[in-house]
């Protein structure tokens, strides 16, 4: 299969099935086999984009045949082939998880189509080499996330949507401006070519301003400490898939973009910037931890916990060493299926007791041993116990701290474990190992119920084994995060060999 | 001209800020109209502001003539513009539902789902 087909597919698949499924909103069982068939045709895509970005190195196309930089280009390195297939994996299993709620009508006839467009724009701002395209694709992801955030119209969907739009509108301006802001200044958003004339030393000092605002932009759709307060006050309001695949992939859109315009274009001209994502890590960290621990309604706290854990993702991208960034980029990998899996479950337990009230919860692990195994595997896995994925995406994050010697770091990611040790052992504690309260619905509504059981089932496997042959997925990151660190390949595949006169000063660079 | 447009944006700027800073429910959606504008306008002026020039390359040559504005930013602009209108009207319905589901017009009295 030619490379432009490959990095095209990803994107026909989904707006194919979009269309597809819009066609036929009557029919919500036919609509619903469009959704899993277009998913899982993004996830074999995805893979085949790994299996060949893994071979040799990174690919690149240019839509239209219209040469680099002036047309559209579409890149896939390893970090991006990932990431697709990822996202294809979690669409995957959210079109499973979603039967039973398309069945009882709970959905709408347009769920299906909505997600598909979704996932078209995750796919794209992943493929994207273009800095202009990229706020498309983010528009395109953002309009379909606004609709399936207020599927279903009820008064706290329509509050937490409000705080969602109206903050992400902002941010999107923001992106608008650093974007429009490089083009004045460089004449290009071709982001290998802003990355070439940024090797040239007299523009240096003319892109700290774009980088900022495509910080703060990109902080926001990530859920970075000052601008995180979207998050926890929508994620929780809408159907548990929903909130699932949103839990999942719609904060690591907004990481992935900051990887890619840190490591491409940013770090070595505007160090100043990963002083400044360093800080940010740490305490959005320790903020979203402290969030999770206030609260006891099952979706909140992993709400919170979503923002904690991009803390640390972020500052492995802030430490900047070929082993922070690997860590960084295996622990959105284990982040996505983890998360999304233990939103699953609160799914779960809430389509069974009508709640996610840890108050009104409680005796699950006698009434159903099976999703409290679930629910603990994920669990202790994003605390980070050993064996499991957590244990060692932490692992790499806090040696890459002690390597630099930056001892805050590691005290405040060690500490920032054991609270959300706490957090998790309180949701344990709460919903499966107490007494059902005596008030509490105990009459468990199982009928029905394994279409959202096999997705769980299938994300707790991958946990595990992410925990036990995890060096694979480790050595992968490691690929990965070489060709972050050294632009020179990305630069090559998008404008031809030769493309680079001077030297691009590699992003690799020592945090004190 | 450029300072025009520079005192125009920076005008759109503040005056969109300070009523997303405001507690009423139209108001958000004015700042968010002001601010989207002002968001546009200066990418536009990114391509350079010129009067008279218009980018065509004559034909027999191969370039724009000299002094003739980028159309690039143009062409982003235009879809900036469309895509932020979109986003406009999908807000308004939304505020509209909001304030008809709470009954009420001020944000402050949005903080359901903030709490315990």
């Amino acid at each position: 299969m030619s490379d432009a087909l490959l990095l095209f597919l990803p994107l026909i698949i989904p707006a194919a099935a979009a269309v597809i499924g819009l066609f036929l909103r009557s029919q919500c069982g036919l609509q619903a086999i469009i959704g899993v068939l277009g998913s899982a045709g993004m996830l074999i895509a995805g893979l085949l984009l790994v299996a060949r970005a893994d071979a040799v190195g990174v690919i690149a196309t240019q839509s239209g045949m219209w040469e680099a930089p002036f047309g559209i280009s579409l890149v896939a390195d390893r970090l991006a082939a990932a990431m697709v297939s990822v996202g294809g994996l979690v669409a995957f299993a959210g079109a499973i998880y979603a039967w039973r709620d398309l069945a009882d009508g709970k959905l709408g006839p347009y769920f299906v189509p909505l997600m598909q467009f979704l996932m078209m724009g995750v796919q794209g701002s992943f493929l994207t080499g273009d800095l202009f395209n990229m706020y498309v694709w983010f528009e395109v992801m953002l309009v379909a996330s606004f609709v399936l955030l207020t599927l279903g119209n009820k008064r706290q969907q329509l509050e937490g949507a409000l705080k969602y739009v109206i903050l992400n509108i902002l941010a999107s301006s923001l992106f608008l401006i650093g974007a429009g802001l490089i083009y004045a200044k460089l004449g290009t958003l071709n982001m290998a070519d802003v990355a070439v004339r940024l090797a040239h030393p007299e523009q240096a000092d003319l892109v700290r301003t774009s980088g900022v605002l495509l910080l703060a932009a990109f902080g926001l759709k990530a859920g970075l400490f000052p601008l995180f307060f979207w998050l926890p006050s929508s994620y929780h309001t809408p159907r548990p898939v929903i909130s699932a695949i949103f839990a999942g992939l719609l904060t690591k859109v907004g990481v992935y973009a900051l990887m890619r315009t840190t490591t491409l274009t940013f770090a070595a001209k505007a160090p100043v910037l990963l002083e400044l994502i360093y800080v940010i890590s740490l305490l959005t960290m320790v903020s979203g931890v402290l969030g999770a621990a206030a609260h006891f309604d099952m979706r909140r706290i992993l709400s919170f916990h979503i923002v904690s854990q991009i803390g640390y993702i972020i500052l492995g991208l802030a430490m900047m060493t070929p082993i922070a960034i690997a860590g960084a980029i295996f622990y959105t990998l284990h982040h996505i299926v983890l998360k999304t899996n233990l939103f699953f479950v609160s799914g779960v337990v809430n389509y069974m007791r009508g709640t996610n009230d840890l108050a009104r919860l409680g005796g699950l692990v006698k009434a159903t041993p099976w999703i409290s195994v679930i629910f603990f595997v994920s669990a202790f896995s994003l605390a980070g116990i050993p064996p499991l994925s957590g244990f060692w995406a932490k692992l790499a994050i806090v040696l890459a701290g002690l390597d630099l010697k930056a001892w805050g770091a590691v005290a405040v990611a060690l500490g920032t474990g054991v609270l959300t040790l706490f957090s998790m052992t309180k949701i344990w504690a709460e919903v499966f190992w107490k007494e059902a309260p005596e008030d509490a619905n105990t009459t468990d509504k199982r009928t029905g119920l394994w279409p959202m059981l096999v997705p769980c089932v299938l994300f707790m496997c991958i946990t595990i084994g992410l925990g036990i042959w995890g060096g694979y997925v480790f050595a992968y990151a490691e690929r990965a995060a070489e060709q972050l660190l050294n632009p020179r390949e990305y630069i090559e595949a998008v404008l031809g060999a030769g493309a680079l006169t001077t030297d691009v000063p590699g992003a690799g660079r020592v945090h004190p | 001209m450029s300072m025009l447009i520079a005192l125009t944006v920076g005008v759109l700027f503040a005056t969109g800020v300070f009523c997303l800073l405001r507690r009423c429910l139209m108001r958000l959606i004015i700042g968010l109209v002001l601010l989207g504008n002002a968001a546009n306008l200066l990418v536009f002026s990114a391509g350079g502001l010129t009067t008279g020039v218009p980018a065509v390359i004559p034909s027999g040559e191969t370039v724009a003539p000299a002094g003739a504005a980028d159309p690039l930013p143009q062409a982003l602009v235009l879809t900036a513009i469309v895509i932020g209108f979109g986003l406009i009207v999908f807000s308004i319905t939304l505020i509209h539902r909001a304030r008809a589901a709470s009954g009420n017009d001020d944000v402050d009295a949005f903080i359901e789902t903030d709490q315990l």
